[in-house]
């Protein structure tokens, strides 16, 4: 494939201008579509792409870019929308769009309850009799699928949607805000983070535990690239083309590829300092640790300064499959957590070989691509005569997907 | 979904499993090594050290859930990695009285076995304990931070208590990962580790390790006791060496 090995020193991107209207910004498809592409191989068994996603080599991942890109995206259309069709129009528009990613969460919910009770009626390894406990939730499909349908049953790879879907709830409110005053609205989120932080808010979940991406620290990735879409970038360009930040943020991202390397070189663990280990573990991600924050906002900043809007390889074929993969991100969000289920099925179903690991990643990125531009064909070809009419009001499609 | 190519490739593979089944059931003994640095510890363990230089007896009490058995009506089953353990160290240290038993706290989690661990330990006095836990607290995702003060708190009780710690993190199984989320335990048991210098275990990397050197093939969905009994022997041979390393009493060696 080509890309992949683009993808470690590939990251995300504050953007320094807004697109003028009707023109879409390809960096954030560029990146979105990376950040699939990503969240997919970390989804699968580790294997030798595991290496090229961008955790193995510092704090953050491909959730952080996933996220703020969301928030990026759906700001700049229901911004929009909100400005140019009023409050109530937007807010239907975007409960239209929530409504869309929960009826998606819960095709992906039937298909891994599907998966997961053939693995719990087939398997009978004694070496993990206990491990298999955790089907025991089988036994009341009732109390499951309910809490499921509450979003609070979400087994592990299932986190993001829901996150997802409370995050676009308080769109409204935050555009609303926003509209206000954009840099209260960023203060009030950067307030809700750090009593989140010193009172410990969290949503809990079925049958036991708490969200795995706790919403109320999250938002301030959302709200943050909301609050870049509402122009908040721009005003961030001088900051952004300084040598300082740029110095500021090598160092960053150098010293956190060095601790991570201690997580994967464990004779190098020694070298670390106690005080600095005490110090910074555990790096929650549930909270969306501020080193985490940190560490995505490094990246953004480097790749934003080398990465300019008009660079002519955002044109090339060999990007495509990313981009198309990027505008349309619920539906390949949604395949690539069906396609590492599947992979997960047949590695255990056929061979649990390095070769197999291998194949199974490539062909899901090829499935991945596919049906990006299989989407695209439908939208610009097949569907064309109703395209034209939804351009009017506002492209649901670059807020991720076909409205 | 798949391509046809990735499909005949598959049967390919699933026909060359099927046929290469029998032969590896006639194989008797895998060649499970442990890279070092997963035998290896900073941490020492002062008392196992003394009880081995002045020939005392050697007590190791594990306690654990599930994890730490295969036959579920026994828990002083032999095959199973506390049995293995006894025996591989009753053979390596023939000088020492080497005695292993086993406290299983089955569905219990870190922070119910460690409000229990001084009841648990006050009996039998151990020289040291090894702590098998995460495997209960990662299927009910337990908080990790109170996850991690649990196994906190317990350290402290059993260093309190007089006995050398071995703490020991979760399986590796590739079945249940789509539904078991193990690394925020294994990093909250890493850290522990660190801030009171206990050895650690790390069964985890271990398994993942054997998986994909291919000794042993996890996913396998064989029905039967006899992979779990070679993976336990392993287990049992690898953290003997953890714990002849961790005592400093014999210069590192090879398995």
């Amino acid at each position: 494939m080509d890309t992949p090995a683009t993808a470690p020193a590939a990251p995300p991107l504050p953007v320094i201008s807004a697109p003028p209207s009707g023109e879409r910004e390809l960096r954030l498809d560029l990146f979105r579509g990376l950040a699939l592409w990503l969240i997919f191989i970390d989804h699968l068994p580790p294997n030798i792409l595991t290496w090229l996603t961008i955790r193995n080599y510092g704090f953050s991942d491909a959730t952080e870019i996933f996220i703020f890109i969301s928030g990026y995206t759906a700001a700049f259309v229901y911004g929009r929308a909100m400005r140019e069709a009023g409050f109530v129009i937007a807010t239907a528009r975007i409960l239209r769009r929530v409504w869309q990613i929960y009826v998606a969460h819960v095709f992906l919910f039937t298909i891994f309850l599907a998966e997961i009770s053939y693995v719990a009626t087939s398997f009978e390894n004694p070496l993990y009799s206990e491990e298999m406990g955790i089907m025991d939730f089988l036994k009341q499909p009732d109390v499951t699928i309910v809490q499921a349908l509450l979003l609070r049953f979400r087994p592990v790879n299932m986190d993001v949607l829901p996150l997802y879907i409370v995050l676009m709830l308080f769109l409204p409110l935050i555009l609303w805000l926003m509209k206000w005053k954009a840099d209260v609205t960023l203060a009030l989120s950067v307030l809700l983070y750090a009593i989140t932080w010193e009172y410990d808010l969290y949503l809990s979940a079925y049958p036991n535990g708490f969200w795995a991406f706790n919403p109320f620290a999250w938002q301030l990735l959302f709200v943050f690239g909301a609050w870049c879409a509402q122009g908040g970038a721009k005003r961030m360009s001088r900051i952004l083309s300084s040598p300082v930040t740029l110095w500021i943020s090598f160092a960053y991202l150098f010293a956190a590829f060095c601790v991570t390397l201690t997580w994967y070189v464990p004779q190098l663990s020694h070298l670390m300092p106690r005080r600095l280990e005490q110090w910074m573990y555990p790096i929650s991600k549930t909270d969306l640790d501020v080193l985490r924050f940190a560490h995505f906002l490094a990246l953004a900043a480097v790749t934003v300064r080398f990465l300019p809007k008009d660079w002519p390889g955002l044109k090339s074929p060999w990007l495509r499959p990313l981009i198309l993969c990027g505008q349309h991100s619920l539906e390949i969000f949604c395949l690539g957590v069906f396609l590492a289920f599947a992979g997960h099925f047949l590695l255990a179903e056929v061979s649990g070989g390095a070769g197999m690991h291998f194949v199974i990643s490539i062909s899901g990125i090829l499935i991945m691509s596919a049906a990006a531009w299989l989407f695209s064909w439908y939208k610009y070809s097949a569907d064309k005569n109703s395209s034209r009419k939804r351009d009017a009001g506002g492209n649901a499609d670059m807020a991720g997907g076909g409205s | 979904m798949r391509s046809h190519s990735g499909l005949i490739l598959g049967l390919t593979m699933l026909a060359g499993v099927l046929s290469a089944a029998p032969a590896r059931a006639e194989e008797p003994a895998v060649s499970c090594e442990v890279p070092d640095y997963l035998l290896a510890s900073e941490s020492a363990l002062p008392k196992v050290a003394e009880a081995i230089k002045t020939g005392h007896s050697l007590d190791i009490l594990v306690v654990g859930s599930r994890s730490s058995t295969i036959n579920t009506t026994n828990a002083s089953d032999a095959s199973a990695y506390p049995g293995r353990l006894q025996a591989i160290l009753k053979e390596k240290l023939p000088s020492v009285a080497v005695n292993v038993s086993v406290e299983i706290q089955a569905k219990k989690t870190a922070e119910e076995v460690a409000a229990d661990m001084v009841k648990v330990v006050e009996g039998k006095k151990p020289t040291l304990v090894i702590w098998q836990t995460g495997t209960v607290d990662a299927m009910r995702s337990v908080d990790p931070e109170d996850f991690r003060s649990a196994v906190d708190e317990g350290v402290v009780a059993l260093r309190e208590a007089g006995t050398d710690v071995v703490l020991m993190n979760p399986q590796y199984s590739p079945r249940t990962e789509t539904m078991i989320s193990a690394p925020p335990y294994l990093d909250s048991m890493r850290v522990v580790a660190q801030q009171h210098d206990v050895p650690l275990f790390d069964r985890f990397a271990i398994m993942r390790h054997w998986n994909e050197s291919g000794d042993f093939d996890l996913f396998s969905t064989v029905h039967g006791i006899e992979l779990a009994k070679r993976v336990h022997d392993c287990l049992g041979r690898a953290l003997s060496q953890f714990v002849i390393n961790a005592g400093h009493s014999i210069p590192a060696q090879q398995n």
